[in-house]
């Protein structure tokens, strides 16, 4: 088992570097380099030279990319191209404001989507569940950037109950921080909600139609035990990895909503200085959110090799 | 009536089926159904699949499998109407007097706890005794179980105990609670025919030892005939015929009972050797791609021309990787194939359309054998086509000849596989093998997945077909029944080594080898006691070495 | 013979609805959708029905045209998406050994990127066009259909009868387009219809973060970018086009559960 899960880690890693090398060289081969999307398509040849020997693109992109890695593995990712401010200690701040969201969100929804998959499970195919079905069905049809406004529209702006833009200062207390997030981490909730209550209710309706489940019905269990003593233990590896699964996602979804908000941390940062063609900070940016992403898948199969009690007891 | 146990009146019930395209209907699955069990008395439900014997089984625990609902009748279980029983009252009912086995041990235990803690898990949770003495019984179960290591086997999860061990555990689990009345759903169906033998005769005595009644279920009659005192034959969930073994075994009444006790006593008549030889595999080994190990060893077999070889072997003997071989889709390390005076291309790839043609296999599973998005005729009608370019008129004639020889008509030209019965699906699959008029036909355990009255004509018309067309049969198969009604020659396997080899009748009769002297006896036979003859047979040459 | 359940009947209705407007968004829409013609952010009246857009253009007509747009580069990325992904899943099944293990994991590790950052990231030095926007999108995209066409085809070519068309001494192609797709092409259209929703939030959630659809064409994302701010000022513009979205959405996947409802039943019996 510890060799599966070692072999998993160097699969992550693996991926890590393979996805460093995507982005830096997905940028290489793509037509127009960096320092002509910079100035646009009216830029002189002059200013254009000048620029791209600023960057160094005229040395070869395997040195530049392991350059580049160097000062990822060191904590340098280099600085912004249109305002020459140090990448690593932007991205820091706003990387720990992002963090703080996803956390809340995360907080409240693992819980409710539990809660809601188990509920689902309990009513099967009677009204709460096909209710909940309904809901999610639509909220997963929606995009992010159109719940965050709904609900934006009738809580800050109809009802008047909340401010709503998310201003985040330093001086701010942690209770007048969480007011101020509330309504995009409402969103988030909403937006990962959906999906992960899902896969709950699927991961356990799974467990409860084996044949184990019969017998301790059988053997005249009461509801409570079967479920508490039979289906508990074998749901936690799937719902754990339903999790995980969807708090990577939750990282993507951070990107819009920071967005609508207005909220100052990574995903905005990233978008805006996509507009701005700031190759140096969307790549710093797109390896972090793909690290998490990376991150969580490979935590979700380590659970799942952990938690299967063919591996932890062999034969 | 003082020592009746189980009394079943009128049993009706029915299920909620979902056809496509339809609403859902409600249909009865078993009809007014009546039988009583005495103490510690051994009822034998029997029938084939559809005859809703495992229904009736788990109405004696008040239970309805999967939108299964009793709909009617009442069932007594010493002396309480059950049906009425509701919560907490229930529960410690199933807990304690009625227990359960089922089919399949592996998937009935929960994979994630110990084998002792699911075992007493009913005594501790109905505080019918203390954890101490619901695991100094286990132990005794598991004892007399004949499990390996009694005392510590509980500390195992299921997973690491193998088949026929996790199928005595099973029993254990539903001894445990001393209940009344224990429910044996198959327990030895999914199991090695080797393997039955030892867990049946362990199940019989723990029932004897424990004085314990049984509903033991199954589609086996020679099975049941060897723990029952009473036997009820089910057929479409009514009743056919009840009586004590003795009377269903020796003297039935009803001719479907006679069916079921005759079915699998056909013995085919071996035929002279002829020195034809149409098939001679030479020194085969073979292994899968990843196996550090030969799965094939050294394996040498001749067919003659309208003959039948039979390869038996139990589950991991090497017996399908041998087709595999001989059909190119394995190709073997060393030794050769020769194949109607031609040696044959190890390998699918390098092999003439004419060696394909010639040489046609039927599967076990004719569900998936065909594809669901053609029609019996495409079906058919495909290899007349691609052998031999019939076209129209001249491909339908034939179409409709070859659903005559297979003794269906022409009106199931246009159907799809999934309106046909397991029967008349495995039919079509020979009717697509015989399009290619083949020299060879390879049987891969094609009566395995049939009901045993559904595979005996199914055996007939394979051997109808052999005299008309003289076409030979490469017969794979577990079941030793099947093997004495159709083959010629026998080539037993036993991980993966031809261990006996030759014209049925001296395969078939002493001296034998171990292995053949173990799988012989080790079929159940329709006769009273044998379990019991067998075993003294095996303690006393045991004792003799 | 066949009969269609009710919610596939709406979501039929509803598609097709949303296809035909766009495909007449000129003779159906009311006013020019560039054209000035009134105060911006008009409430809702006869002249327009869904009021006017933060510069005074009629939003009806925006919303048609939009819809013309999104619906477009969304079908078009699709189709993009679909004929590749299948195409290269078919050939890495049926061709199998290391073509089957290169293509796999070089999926794979496109995956490992979530779509949305790897898109950010190619948008931040190619220009923004139409083209590249569909270009992107359904190169992207088409890492999912591989995998879904790849896992089907995968399980129906261990199937006996594809096994026995191989004992038959039959070729690729027959059993490509014989024995495995037909078999296939069901789950393949039901993800058909759900890869097309996922396109529209795509290339919505794109134009809303200005990296899409640029100005001054709009798509619905887009609508919604421009008519933010009424939002604060208690308009609910930028909520229209994500109840189209939504309302599309929907249908379609109420479509795709019909066609895999459909599958699930061929399995049974065929007297539907």
């Amino acid at each position: 088992m510890i060799k599966l899960v070692i072999q998993r880690l160097a699969l992550g890693c693996l991926l890590l570097l393979a996805a460093s090398a995507l982005i830096f060289f997905g940028i290489e081969i793509l037509p127009g380099d960096a320092a002509q999307a910079v100035l646009g398509r009216s830029a002189t040849a002059e200013a254009l030279a000048n620029l791209r020997a600023e960057m160094g693109l005229g040395r070869p992109a395997i040195v530049r990319y392991f350059e580049w890695l160097g000062g990822v593995v060191r904590g340098d990712l280099g600085v912004a191209l249109t305002n020459g401010v140090d990448i690593t200690s932007a991205l820091a701040d706003r990387f720990s404001k992002t963090l703080f969201l996803a956390f809340w969100a995360a907080l409240i929804s693992v819980p409710l989507a539990i809660f809601l998959g188990l509920l689902a499970v309990r009513f099967r195919d009677r009204w709460p569940d096909k209710m909940i079905s309904a809901i999610t069905l639509t909220l997963i049809s929606v995009p992010e950037f159109i719940v965050g406004y709904v609900i934006m529209f009738f809580v800050a702006v109809k009802w008047q109950l909340l401010n709503p833009l998310s201003i985040v200062t330093a001086n701010m207390g942690v209770f007048e921080r969480l007011e101020a997030i509330l309504l995009p981490v409402l969103v988030l909730t909403f937006v990962v909600l959906a999906q992960m209550m899902r896969m709950t209710r699927a991961a356990i309706l799974n467990v409860m139609e084996s044949a184990y489940i019969e017998t301790a019905e059988l053997k005249g269990l009461s509801r409570f035990e079967i479920i508490a003593r039979h289906a508990f233990p074998n749901s936690i590896a799937p719902v754990v990895n339903v999790v995980m699964l969807n708090m990577a996602y939750l990282i993507v979804g951070v990107v819009v909503v920071e967005v609508v908000f207005n909220y100052p941390g990574m995903g905005q940062y990233l978008v805006d200085h996509v507009t701005k063609r700031d190759v140096p900070v969307v790549q710093a940016a797109g390896l972090i959110f793909a690290a998490v992403y990376i991150l969580f898948n490979m935590f979700a199969d380590i659970i799942s090799i952990l938690a299967n009690p063919r591996l932890r007891h062999p034969k | 009536m003082a020592d009746t146990l189980v009394d079943v009146r009128g049993l009706k019930i029915g299920a909620r089926i979902f056809p496509p395209g339809e609403k859902p209907k409600d249909i009865e699955i078993v009809h007014g159904v009546d039988f009583t069990v005495e103490k510690g008395k051994v009822l034998g439900l029997i029938g084939e699949s559809g005859a809703g014997k495992s229904t009736i089984g788990l109405s004696t625990l008040a239970y309805g499998r999967g939108g299964v609902e009793l709909t009617g009748g009442e069932v007594f279980v010493n002396g309480r109407d059950i049906l009425n029983l509701k919560g907490g009252d229930l529960r410690t009912f199933r807990g304690h007097e009625v227990t359960y086995v089922s089919q399949s041990a592996a998937a009935s235990f929960n994979p994630a706890k110990k084998i002792m803690a699911q075992v007493t898990e009913a005594c501790t949770k109905h505080n019918l005794c203390s954890k101490e003495e619901a695991e100094a019984r286990a132990v005794t179960l598991f004892t007399k179980l004949g499990l390996p290591d009694p005392e510590n086997i509980g500390n195992r999860y299921p997973h690491q105990v193998s088949g026929g061990q996790l199928q005595r555990c099973m029993t254990a689990l539903a001894l445990c609670p001393q209940p009344d009345l224990v429910i044996f759903d198959e327990p030895t169906t999914a199991l090695d025919v080797t393997t039955q033998i030892d867990v049946l005769a362990a199940i019989k005595e723990a029932i004897r030892d424990t004085g314990v009644a049984a509903l033991y279920i199954t589609h086996d009659l020679a099975v049941v005939a060897q723990v029952s005192d009473h036997i009820m034959v089910l057929q479409h969930g009514r009743m056919v015929e009840y009586g004590t073994v003795d009377h269903i075994i020796n003297t039935p009444s009803e001719p479907y009972t006679q069916a079921l006790v005759s079915v699998r006593s056909n013995i085919h008549e071996e035929k002279p050797e002829t020195g034809d030889v149409v098939l001679k595999v030479d020194g085969i080994s073979a292994r899968y791609s990843g196996l550090k190990f030969d799965v094939l060893k050294d394996v040498s077999v001749e067919l003659e021309a309208g003959h039948t070889l039979a390869v038996v072997g139990e589950s991991g003997s090497g017996k399908s990787t041998l087709a595999r071989v001989i059909t190119g889709l394995l190709p073997p390390h060393t030794g050769s194939i020769e194949f109607g005076g031609r040696t044959l291309s190890a390998d699918l790839a390098g092999r003439t359309k004419e060696d394909l043609r010639e040489l046609q296999m039927i599967y076990q599973m004719a569900d998936v054998a065909m594809n669901p998005r053609q029609t019996i005729g495409t079906i058919i009608g495909r290899p007349l086509e691609f052998y031999f370019g019939l076209k129209g008129a001249e491909k339908h004639k034939r179409i409709v000849e070859l659903l005559d020889e297979i003794e269906m008509g022409e009106g199931f030209i246009d159907r799809y596989p999934a309106e046909l019965s397991g029967g008349q699906k495995q039919r079509v699959c020979i009717a697509r093998a015989l399009a290619a008029k083949p020299k060879l036909i390879i049987c891969d355990e094609v009566t395995s997945a049939l009901d045993p009255l559904v595979a005996e004509d199914i055996l007939k018309l394979l051997l109808n077909l052999q005299k008309i067309e003289n076409v030979s049969y490469l017969f794979i198969t577990h079941d030793l029944a099947t093997v004495k009604a159709i083959a010629d020659s026998i080539a037993v396997m036993y991980q993966g080594e031809l261990v006996r080899y030759g014209p049925k009748s001296k395969v078939l009769n002493p001296p034998f080898d171990d292995y053949t002297d173990l799988l012989l006896s080790s079929v159940p036979e329709m006769k009273l006691g044998w379990l019991e003859e067998v075993l003294a047979h095996r303690k006393m040459e045991s004792a003799g070495n | 013979m066949m009969r269609i359940p009710l919610s596939a009947l709406i979501g039929l209705f509803f598609t097709g609805l949303f296809f035909l407007s766009a495909i007449f968004a000129p003779w159906i829409a009311p006013y020019d959708p560039s054209a000035i013609i009134g105060d911006f952010w008009e409430p809702i009246s006869w002249e327009h029905w869904l009021g006017t857009d933060n510069i005074g253009r009629d939003l009806l007509s925006r919303m048609i045209y939009g819809g013309r747009t999104t619906i477009f580069v969304a079908a078009a990325a699709t189709v993009i998406s679909f004929t590749l992904g299948t195409t290269l899943a078919f050939s890495a099944v049926v061709i199998g050994g290391w073509v089957d293990m290169v293509l796999s994991r070089f999926i794979d590790l496109i995956m490992s990127i979530p779509t949305l950052i790897f898109a950010l990231v190619v948008l931040s030095v190619v220009p923004v066009t139409i083209p590249v926007l569909i270009l992107v999108m359904g190169l992207l995209d088409l890492t999912r259909v591989f995998r879904l066409a790849r896992a089907v085809s995968v399980d129906i070519n261990v199937m006996d009868y594809v096994e026995a068309a191989k004992l038959r001494g039959e070729k690729t192609m027959w059993i490509v387009f014989r024995e495995i797709l037909p078999n296939a092409l069901s789950p393949l259209v039901a993800e058909l219809g759900l890869r097309f929703i996922f396109m529209v939030l795509f290339v919505s959630t794109l134009s809303f973060l200005g990296l899409g659809v640029q100005p001054p064409d709009a798509d619905w994302g887009g609508i919604v970018k421009e008519n933010k701010e009424g939002l604060i000022y208690g308009i609910p513009a930028a909520i229209v086009p994500g109840i189209a979205i939504a309302i599309l959405a929907i249908s379609v996947n109420l479509i795709a559960d019909w066609v895999l409802s459909r599958t699930a039943s061929l399995k049974g019996g065929r007297n539907g």
